[in-house]
């Protein structure tokens, strides 16, 4: 464990993307207390520019932007961890199942796995919101079913591998049960890659909630950086910070979550170590 | 022999590793002189650095972090070490060329054989396109290739494992250079592929007057080939000589020992327990493998395991030899039912294995346990060694803390420290691994152990003491053992039956002696008469430790 973090922290572009993350991990956690009013209290005169009463301005409502901002670091990190979390979980599963036994099973649950990726992903996901009517768990939801077949995919792959091998082989014929070879010794050995590809559908998630919500296909009473740009975007000539401050934010967030999963990447890939 | 001034003449060479790696210099001071028309044998075990010497001569060295820090390689008089990289791409392939062990790879597997020669044709000579392919007609042919003018437009896939090493010799010879490297050469193929190689070699190599630098972990192959030998071990020559002093009278205790641990090829004296219980029953055994299928394409049937029949009795091991492909490992693979036959019955004390279900599978695998091939490949990697042996017997019903202590039992039975338990498998050694895996296999206390092909992926003297040990285990615990092996010394030194596998088949089954002294079927005599250094008698006594010569 301390030669992983060793050798985590050597890639300074991760450390610092780790860093970044960790930052917005702590102002979203702290939002409520700093901000009791909530993101859409009206604070003051609208469209008031960054850097005077307000550290970010406020919107064309008179909505406090900074506000704003910090509930949608809520938001955008509930959803992208809840999302993959679902994902990934629905991926190791079915990838799982279809690696280990092979054959029959196999087939059928592939077959599935591409119906699923040949439905361009966006647009699945603007159908499912928009059948279930948008809210917070719909969203989570509908990013969960575009985002799994890529990790069952993966995770179907390193399953095939591994059943082959020769140590999985010892196990069974030790007389171990399938769940047992599997949940201890097949899972535990794919762990690292299903961590890096988790990480990635992270910063994927997020992206997919903020173009969702700047379509205006989200839970209308929370506040997000998606749905930010997409309210401001009307009146870009006029106060063009609205926009771009919560996109910097998006920006930011996900080039970090990228760079964090690179750097994990690097750390766990035993092939690269050295 | 070694009158004419040297093709190649290493003086002092040192060859530096990176700092991380085990030992500070891959080869330390090495001089070696190859005459223009003798073939010189490199003789080592895995880190020996025998590969890095010829590597060094080739520059072929993973620069940056391993490269040649000292002494000089002289090839014709110019120091390799010190040419311009122009002047090196010129001298290879015309004046040195080399053969590598994997021809699948060392092919490009997209350009034909004929495009990949006439390549360094058109690099080295001023041969126009319609020069060039008579010249590798002829030499193809040269190399015994059958139908060489269509081989030209094959690709490496084509061809079988022997035919593409004699592709990769036509590659390496079309130039006629003065020095030919060879980095095992022989070690992927099967021992009656080898034959045919190796005699190739020897008669290419006196009618074409070239040096050969042979490099190869195998003394048999040596008895067969060498001109002189030259013993590495930890980057150092320790004995150069001729191959009848090297082989006959060696001098070093290292060299000694090594050869020593040679198995022989005289069947140890073992009384055949014909009267012992029959433990396992193996009959009508069938099993084929069907591939691709599916829109439009036929399905290709491959019948890996026709009725095989086999008993094996009580402290009795039955050795199944064949070559690669002959479905020795997947009647292993079926005996345990890691793969399921077709048809057939495998008995156990009154019970077939075969028609038991899943389920009631599970309490029964205890009693046939498993010793796999790859040390590296069979433990699981995150598994502390003491669990990894306490888990069979813990998923069997035994209390946790019984099963651990059993496994530090079992460790120092199969002589490795018990304090070793807490460690994982990367820190340990490939012979170390195979000793866990034997471990592993007992915990359960078998009443038949299977071992597929236990001791190929060691080296030689590693492979003597793995054997010493199934040996003695099977003595003190009267185990059966059914033992897969490719090699016939190895066949002779722990089997007391034999059955001889070829095409899914059993062509001769018998006693050991009696297979040994007088083989009846044709095949069995092929293989016989394939195995390398068959002649070459050595004193010695069976399976002797190199640790400690006698």
């Amino acid at each position: 464990m301390n030669a992983f973090l060793q050798r985590f922290a050597r890639n300074r572009a991760a450390f610092a993307g780790f860093l970044v993350l960790l930052a917005i991990v702590a102002v979203a956690i702290a939002g409520p207390s700093l901000f009791h009013a909530g993101p859409f209290e009206l604070a003051g005169p609208p469209f008031s520019p960054p850097f005077g009463r307000y550290p970010l301005g406020t919107d064309m409502l008179g909505r406090n932007e900074l506000a704003g901002l910090v509930y949608g670091a809520r938001t955008s990190l509930l959803i992208g961890l809840a999302a993959t979390l679902f994902a990934t979980l629905l991926g190791v599963v079915i990838g799982g199942l279809a690696g280990y036994y092979g054959g029959a099973l196999d087939h059928a649950l592939m077959r599935v796995t591409e119906m699923f990726q040949t439905i361009p992903s966006f647009l699945f996901a603007i159908l499912v919101v928009a059948i279930l009517s948008p809210s917070i768990r719909t969203v989570i939801l509908a990013i969960a079913i575009v985002s799994w077949p890529p990790m069952a995919r993966l995770v179907r792959g390193e399953f095939r591998s591994l059943r082959n091998r020769e140590f999985v082989q010892a196990c069974i014929a030790m007389g171990m049960s399938d769940s047992r070879v599997i949940l201890l010794h097949v899972l535990p050995n794919c762990v690292s890659s299903i961590i890096v590809t988790g990480s990635l559908l992270v910063a994927t998630a997020i992206l997919t909630e903020s173009a969702l919500s700047f379509l205006g296909l989200s839970d209308p009473n929370v506040m997000s950086w998606g749905f930010m740009v997409g309210a401001a975007r009307d009146f870009l000539q006029r106060a063009w910070w609205l926009c771009a401050i919560p996109g910097v934010a998006i920006l930011v967030t996900v080039l970090a979550i990228n760079l964090v999963g690179d750097g994990l990447n690097d750390a766990l890939n035993p092939r690269l170590r050295h | 022999m070694a009158t004419s001034s040297p093709i190649l003449d290493i003086r002092n060479l040192t060859v530096d590793l990176p700092p991380w790696a085990d030992r500070p210099q891959a080869v330390s001071d090495v001089s070696l002189t190859l005459a223009p028309d003798e073939i010189l044998c490199v003789v080592g075990e895995s880190g020996s650095g025998k590969s890095v010497m010829a590597r060094a001569v080739m520059r072929l060295l993973p620069a940056p972090h391993v490269r040649a820090s000292g002494g000089s390689i002289l090839l014709d008089g110019e120091d390799v070490l010190r040419l311009s990289d122009a002047r090196m791409r010129e001298l290879r392939g015309r004046r040195v060329s080399m053969i590598f062990q994997e021809p699948m790879t060392a092919l490009n597997p997209v350009k034909t054989i004929g495009a990949q020669i006439e390549e360094v044709l058109e690099l080295h000579t001023p041969l126009r396109k319609r020069e060039r392919v008579p010249r590798i007609v002829e030499m193809l042919a040269a190399v015994r290739l059958p139908n060489a003018a269509q081989l030209v437009d094959a690709y490496p896939h084509q061809l079988s494992g022997g035919q593409r090493q004699r592709a990769m010799i036509a590659m390496a010879l079309i130039l006629e250079p003065a020095l030919v490297i060879a980095d095992e050469p022989t070690t992927a193929l099967d021992v009656t592929t080898q034959k045919g190689i190796l005699a190739l070699f020897r008669e290419i190599q006196r009618a074409r007057h070239i040096g050969v630098l042979f490099i190869t972990h195998d003394f048999g192959v040596v008895a067969d080939i060498a001109d002189r030998v030259a013993v590495m071990q930890h980057g150092r020559v320790v004995e150069v000589g001729t191959t009848d002093a090297v082989l006959n009278a060696p001098t070093h205790p290292y060299t000694q020992a090594l050869i020593a641990a040679v198995p022989s090829l005289e069947p140890r004296a073992r009384r055949v327990a014909s009267e012992a219980p029959v433990v396992l029953r193996v009959e009508g055994l069938e099993k084929t493998y069907h591939s691709g299928g599916g829109f439009g394409r036929g399905r290709r049937v491959v019948p890996a395991v026709k009725t095989i029949d086999l008993t094996i009795r009580h402290g009795e091991t039955l050795g199944v030899v064949g070559e690669s492909g002959s479905g020795k490992s997947t009647l292993a693979r079926c005996i345990v039912r890691l793969v399921d036959a077709e048809r057939g019955a495998v008995v156990m004390n009154g019970v077939d294995l075969m028609r038991l279900s899943r389920r009631e599978l599970r309490k029964h695998r205890r009693q046939i346990q498993t010793v796999f091939q790859d040390p590296y490949g069979s433990l699981d990697p995150r598994s502390r060694i003491g669990r990894l042996i306490a888990e069979g017997p813990i998923v069997h019903g035994v209390p946790e803390q019984e099963a651990l202590s059993r496994a530090h039992a079992l460790l120092e039975l199969v002589g490795l420290d018990p304090r070793a338990a807490d460690r994982f498998p990367h820190e340990f050694s490939g012979g170390q691994r195979q000793r866990i895996g034997i471990a592993r296999a007992l915990a359960l206390e078998p009443a038949v152990l299977i071992a597929d092909e236990p001791v190929s992926a060691l080296d030689v003297s590693v492979q003597a003491q793995v054997l010493r040990l199934l040996a003695d285990i099977r003595d003190r615990l009267k185990l059966a053992m059914l033992f897969i092996t490719h090699d016939l010394r190895v066949a002779a030194q722990v089997c007391d039956t034999i059955a001889v596998m070829r095409a899914g088949e059993i062509v001769e089954y018998g006693a050991v002696g009696d297979i040994f002294a007088s083989p009846s079927h044709p095949y069995t005599r092929e293989l016989f008469s394939a195995v390398p250094g068959r002649d070459w008698r050595h004193p010695r006594s069976p399976i002797s430790d190199p640790a400690n010569p006698p």
